[in-house]
């Protein structure tokens, strides 16, 4: 009885285990799989860059996450690439990074260049058919300068008199000189002459946004398809699992221009990932490249190497011995081989840098800024020794211990072993150490000047040379080298209150002769950004500042 | 008593009178577990230099003044410690410094569905096959199986995930189109991460099972069982695997809090929206509200799954007991 009774309840016990394993095990796969939004995403972005069924679709990947989809905040080139589609400011960039007129129909310049009277185009009007007038944009840039707001890129507007005062909570936003005189007139008047204000106006902080949204729900109104509500060639119909979608916005006043029916935007940030994902199809414009596939990526003719406006550079603390010596400066900067750098090192498609401000400016006769100020040094090791020596340090001999910071990365890592190689064959330099700190530490750091040599880049956001040169005046947030020197600050400040172009470009060009002959930084390579396109993508555009503007993009196979 | 990495599991300790006086106590020791990881989370966060909103270009003083006194970063570090946990008792872990706009309870109601789902077929595929090994192996030990399955356990254990998912992108998604490369949306898009990340966990459940297995097989009542003419299926079901199985019902619960909450990497390869991403760039960010609450998040998984993994024992071991231990 006893063995019987046992051997049931084993047998009931096997039973009721292999269930329950087997219930488990169903349990956890139906779940699993059924889990809601599983079953949803139907082709998740494969399958493009052809006509599905009759459709245009292009997929860009924007490489990732957005940090924000309102145009106020948005810092990052991928919320600007995303913003570039769904809105539109009084102006857009062209091909060429200049200025053309977009919402604005016409614009009236006073004569003292303070004044801009813009003119909206007749019947503009919101994604969702309400008309948007000039108040629209009244509201929205005093929007992005409400201290309350707290936006980043705010001081992208102090060029408005009484922007700096009311955003810094000094003065009123009545003050604030931007009115809507009608439906259709804009009115804004500027705190000193500002040649590049057209440019400034095609930027996110200049955009227009939809009033009753934000009034609805100021924190989260752009954290949904359903409450975005645009002015641009595209709308956005669904964020979710990863991926954006947009169709032409139909209440665009451009329309006509706008070809494919859908664009996808993928949020990919592996970049080999992102390699893999063109090769097979699944994404036909890509945001960058691993720099190591570019040798055999240049075969296939999709490789694109676009200009970036920014420069990569070395800054020197200047307080600290030897650095204080200008000699020591420029015998480092003169003794890095940049060629070799960007050949064999960082493969890019960087180019070397031999002044600071980065090529694509143009002057007011269309030259490039670049191009006439030229270069202001070249990889001269005799040069580089000989200044060695007259500092003191013949062949190296006696040179300090000298450190250069960077933040962690494989990338900076690489560059600067090369240097350290460098300065130790063409300056007899033994004792250069090498330090790695995290981003967030690596920036307190250099804000705190605690730091010998530090690696630094620095991308323009507007285009015009007063974005890399302003940043060095005495005490400037950014100026971490403690440059100071007091022809520049009077230059920098004399630059802001000229309404003369030819004469304010000449400001600008000394202002780099004053930054190169005291060398407070080694500019090391102008930045580039490599990017996959697919043969049959055509009609996109890329400005030197933002990202690729798909308006007028379209697939021919 | 059962052990674990030489802990002994705190089964047989001071057992209360009743079941619910028990869930109570664990519960309290649970919460008191949270403050305590909440604490010191927030003075090591607040430790390391730098801040959320430090960018390489510097704002100005006065929008950077601006952003502090929105998210009260401008107060006294203890006051920022109340304020913070009066919002966690009532389950608000605040807004993200990094994601304007979103809230932590946003992004982890958006985000963990997704770890979810690829972490519970990781789960399943990892005790499954790392079961079934194990059992195998231990049968046919030394034989040709259990080479064969030690062989792949050791690649397993030291073979990286991201290397494992790079060689599945390659082949599955490059090589032979087979699978969607990466993304998410569809179960095609699950199929080669959930491999890539159950790897090593099926390798460990694997030797895990081998040896419990083994060690069970060798003791006196198997022979016994034999004795009694049992049929073998039964003896290997009912009265090897059943008590095999206790180590591994160890190892699950923190195993599935682990892949639950999503992984870094695998996530980065194949472009998953989940949450183990920020677990990594909220630090880099110095998102302070998303790595305590992330934090808070993870803890509470890892302590109720240990709760419940706790109870599992007594289901598969009768011999266990939560409470009244002496009949």
């Amino acid at each position: 009885m006893f063995l019987a009774s046992q051997l049931l309840k084993t047998f009931k016990g096997v039973h009721i285990l292999k269930r329950n394993f087997m219930l488990l095990v169903v349990l956890f796969i139906g779940l699993a799989l059924l889990m809601p939004g599983c079953g949803n995403g139907g082709d998740g972005g494969d399958g493009n860059g052809e006509a599905v069924g009759d459709e245009m679709v292009l997929v860009h990947n924007v490489g990732t996450e957005l940090e924000t989809m309102d145009p106020h905040l948005a810092t990052g080139v991928p919320e600007m690439t995303t913003m570039l589609q769904i809105y539109e400011g009084l102006t857009r960039l062209n091909d060429d990074s200049l200025p053309e007129l977009a919402q604005a129909e016409s614009v009236d310049i006073s004569d003292d260049e303070l004044v801009y009277t813009f003119n909206l185009r007749e019947g503009l009007v919101w994604s969702n058919g309400e008309p948007l007038t000039a108040e629209d944009f009244e509201l929205s840039w005093k929007r992005a300068l409400d201290p309350e707001l707290a936006a980043d890129y705010a001081y992208m507007l102090y060029f408005i008199a009484g922007a700096e005062a009311y955003n810094a909570g000094e003065g009123s936003v009545d003050d604030v000189m931007v009115e809507a005189l009608d439906d259709k007139t804009l009115q804004v008047t500027l705190e000193a002459p500002t040649p590049f204000f057209l440019s400034l106006a095609a930027f996110a902080t200049y955009y227009p946004l939809y009033q009753p949204a934000i009034e609805a729900d100021p924190e989260g109104w752009h954290l949904s398809a359903d409450t975005i509500v645009g002015n641009g060639p595209f709308k956005m119909i669904s964020s979710a699992q990863g991926q954006m979608d947009f169709v032409p916005n139909e209440n665009y006043w451009d329309r006509d221009a706008v070809i494919l029916d859908r664009l996808i935007f993928t949020m990919i940030e592996n970049e080999s990932t992102e390699l893999t994902m063109f090769e097979t199809g699944e994404v036909d414009v890509t945001h960058t490249v691993p720099g190591p596939e570019i040798p055999r990526l240049q075969q296939t003719g999709e490789l694109h190497i676009f200009p970036y406006f920014g420069t990569y550079y070395y800054i020197f603390q200047i307080e600290k011995p030897p650095l204080d010596d200008v000699r020591v400066r420029k015998a480092l900067t003169l003794a890095i081989d940049r060629e070799a750098l960007v050949t064999n090192v960082t493969q890019g498609g960087q180019l070397p840098a031999y002044a600071y401000v980065p090529n694509g400016i143009p002057e007011h006769d269309g030259s490039d800024f670049r191009d006439n100020g030229g270069d202001y040094f070249s990889y001269d090791v005799e040069e580089a020794q000989r200044l060695l020596a007259e500092a003191g340090y013949p062949g190296g001999a006696g040179f300090p211990s000298v450190e250069i910071l960077y933040n962690t990365s494989e990338m900076h890592k690489m560059i600067a072993e090369a240097i350290q190689e460098m300065w130790k064959q063409n300056l007899g330099i033994e004792n250069v150490t090498l330090t790695n700190q995290e981003w967030g530490v690596y920036l307190n750091t250099r804000d705190e000047g605690d730091f010998m040599i530090a690696r630094a880049g620095w991308i323009g956001d507007y285009l015009d040379p007063n974005t890399f040169l302003d940043m060095w005046v005495t005490g400037g947030g950014n100026n971490n080298s403690r440059f100071s020197n007091a022809e520049y600050d009077r230059l920098v400040a004399e630059a802001r209150m000229m309404d003369d172009e030819v004469a304010r470009m000449d400001v600008m060009h000394q202002l780099e002769d004053i930054l190169m002959e005291e060398m407070p930084i080694a500019p090391i390579y102008y930045y580039t950004l490599p990017m996959m396109v697919k043969s049959y993508v055509k009609g996109y555009s890329k400005a030197a500042v933002g990202g690729v503007d798909f308006k007028s993009a379209y697939i021919e196979k | 008593m059962v052990m674990l990495f030489g802990i002994p599991l705190p089964l047989t300790a001071e057992v209360p009178a009743t079941m619910l006086a028990y869930m109570v106590k664990r519960l309290f020791s649970a919460v008191f577990a949270v403050w305590v990881v909440i604490t010191v989370t927030f003075i090591f966060m607040h430790a390391i230099p730098g801040g959320p909103f430090q960018t390489e270009k510097a704002i100005p003083p006065a929008i950077k003044a601006n952003i502090e006194a929105r998210y009260k970063l401008d107060q006294p570090l203890h006051i920022q410690y109340v304020d913070y946990l009066s919002h966690v008792v009532r389950g608000d872990l605040g807004p993200s410094f990094k994601y304007r706009g979103q809230t932590v309870n946003g992004i982890i109601a958006e985000r963990f569905p997704v770890s979810f789902q690829l972490g519970l077929l990781t789960f399943v595929i990892a005790i499954v096959a790392g079961v079934g090994a194990g059992i195998i192996a231990a049968l046919y030990q030394g034989r040709l199986p259990d080479y064969a399955t030690m062989f792949f356990s050791t690649i397993g254990i030291s073979v990286p995930s991201f290397i494992l998912g790079t060689l599945l992108m390659y082949f599955l998604a490059f090589k032979w189109g087979l699978l969607p490369a990466a993304m998410w949306g569809t179960p095609r898009h699950m199929i080669m991460p959930a491999i890539a990340l159950a790897g090593l966990p099926t390798a460990f459940i694997a030797r895990l099972t081998r040896s419990s297995m083994l060690d069970v097989l060798n003791q006196d009542y198997m022979r016994t069982a034999l004795a009694k003419g049992l049929p073998r299926w039964r003896i290997i079901w009912v009265h090897a695997v059943k008590n095999a199985i206790i180590p591994v019902i160890t190892y699950s619960g923190p195993l599935l809090a682990y892949v639950l909450t999503g992984s870094f990497i695998v996530e980065n390869i194949f472009a998953i929206p989940g949450l183990g991403k920020h677990f990594v760039t909220s630090i880099y960010n110095r998102d302070y509200t998303v790595i305590l609450g992330l934090t808070i998040f993870y803890s509470i998984i890892l302590i109720g799954l240990n709760m419940m993994v706790d109870f599992a024992y007594t289901l598969v071991d009768p011999r266990i007991k939560l409470l009244g231990g002496k009949e």
